[in-house]
């Protein structure tokens, strides 16, 4: 760390010998270089650019200069020049001290931010590589810049979604308007949306990644169907928090129910048979030998296909929350919401208690 | 292309398929479950197979398979059909196709 980062300053404005002037532009220059990365200024002695001055504006800087040089006989003047520079030299060091200080205080917030960020992927139980470069190689399977850059949006996103439920939280606590409620209800909705996008964009870079549900907690994976919830267990979960519903509702919801089990039945029966169809392109062949390779572009196929069956699972989710909100009222849909909202919340929570359980010794 | 909707025609409930696509799988599993036969094409089998394909495509099949046909008139592919089983909509377009009604469309 450089303990002379200090903005360069136009020496004509070094003229104008106005301290509280002076202090309130180097703090302006100081703000703008407030980060830990920007690159170090030198310090540029006073009369060094004199003769560079595109404008010449202040003539007391070099009449100062002259006046100093002029009278070096008389001791008095000597005397007083000598005060003036080691008052500037000290107002200088001030200045210098005052912006390390502030760079240090940057960088120790950025440190608290990335130290809350590894914590929470080590939560999530997955080790992230450095996020700030993901050229280093991080420890497991996630070599993966769309995989890191995927850990991240997700951490801001649980971060939304938490903001969000205690908004809906209050929202109906406070017995506010449909209209209101209306548009928790939409942001809550769009905000599963981003996340369904998300995973699409996070398949493609590694699909197992998101097939084996790291990017979850790890009571969340417990329940993990597809990479992701199932919706008719989740359906069935919150069918008793949407009370009361109309006949009509209820109908509806039950069927949604049993066409949700169907789709996903027939959905985890063709990943079975992708899997099989997976197993036998690599058992068969004789490895080593040159009709290996058919086998491997059949392989790779094959995973590939995996890729449209978590899209497929995904759509699944997203046309269950969406064919739920249309046909529930605005408050009933914001009770779900926020049902379902609470609901991962406390798997995540209890996914945090486990690990941090009090053991038995050995 | 003539063939497709020849084919497509010839029964009420029609997939047109490849043999090694598991999502085309995924879809004639849920039509079993739900009480219909479907009348499956591999189209990887059939020497006309890539125009047929193509023929998809152009229609605006995502896939292009599966791609489903309800009474002669398509449907889509495997998120449409989820779509509308999901909201209701798919059983009364099978309703004249399941197991309990012997009809044949023609």
């Amino acid at each position: 760390m450089n303990s002379t980062t200090t903005q360069f300053v136009s020496s004509r404005r070094m003229g104008m010998y106005d301290p509280i002037h002076q202090i309130g532009m180097w703090d302006e220059n100081f703000k703008q270089n407030g980060n830990p990365n920007a690159p170090p200024a030198l310090i540029i002695p006073m009369h060094a650019n004199l003769d560079n001055q595109s404008e010449d504006t202040s003539h007391g800087s070099q009449d100062t200069a002259g006046k100093y040089e002029q009278e070096t006989s008389k001791p008095y003047d000597k005397v007083q020049r000598r005060l003036a520079q080691n008052r500037e030299a000290a107002r200088k060091s001030r200045l210098r001290k005052k912006a390390y200080v502030q760079q240090l205080e940057a960088s120790r917030l950025k440190l608290v931010q990335l130290e809350q960020e590894v914590d929470r992927a080590r939560q999530q139980g997955v080790y992230m590589a450095s996020g700030v470069d993901s050229a280093y190689p991080g420890y497991g399977g996630c070599l993966n810049s769309g995989i890191v850059a995927f850990e991240m949006e997700y951490g801001h996103w649980i971060d939304e979604q938490n903001r969000q439920i205690c908004e809906l939280r209050a929202a109906l606590n406070d017995h506010r308007t449909d209209v209101e409620l209306r548009i928790l209800v939409e942001s809550g909705m769009n905000h599963y949306l981003e996340l369904f996008r998300m995973k699409a964009v996070a398949s493609k870079a590694d699909v197992f990644y998101v097939m084996s549900g790291m990017w979850r907690t790890s009571s969340e994976r417990f329940f993990l169907w597809i990479g992701g919830f199932r919706p008719s267990e989740l359906l069935k979960v919150l069918m008793p928090q949407l009370d009361p519903l109309s006949d009509q509702q209820w109908a509806f919801v039950s069927n949604l129910r049993q066409a949700c089990q169907q789709a996903e039945d027939a959905l985890k029966q063709g990943l079975d048979k992708l899997q099989l169809n997976l197993a036998e392109a690599v058992a068969s062949g004789h490895l080593g030998e040159g009709n290996y390779i058919p086998q491997v572009a059949t392989a790779l196929e094959k995973l590939e296909a995996l890729v449209s069956f978590v899209n497929q699972a995904d759509h699944l989710r997203q046309e269950t929350l969406l064919q739920m909100s249309n046909h529930l009222t605005t408050r009933q849909a914001a009770r779900g919401l926020l049902a379902l909202g609470e609901y991962f919340q406390r798997l995540r929570a209890l996914s945090t208690l486990w690990a941090t359980r009090p053991r038995e010794p050995a | 292309m003539e063939k497709v909707t020849r084919l497509a025609s010839e029964k009420g409930v029609v997939i047109f398929s490849k043999s090694t696509c598991c999502l085309c799988y995924t879809v004639s599993i849920l039509f079993r479950d739900l009480g219909v036969q479907p009348e499956v094409h591999e189209i990887d089998q059939d020497p006309e197979g890539l125009e047929m394909e193509r023929y998809l495509a152009r229609l605006g099949c995502t896939g292009p398979v599966p791609a489903v046909f309800i009474g002669g008139n398509l449907v889509g592919s495997t998120n449409e059909v989820m779509s509308l089983h999901l909201g209701g909509a798919l059983l009364p377009l099978l309703a004249p196709y399941q197991d309990h009604a012997d009809h044949a469309l023609s």
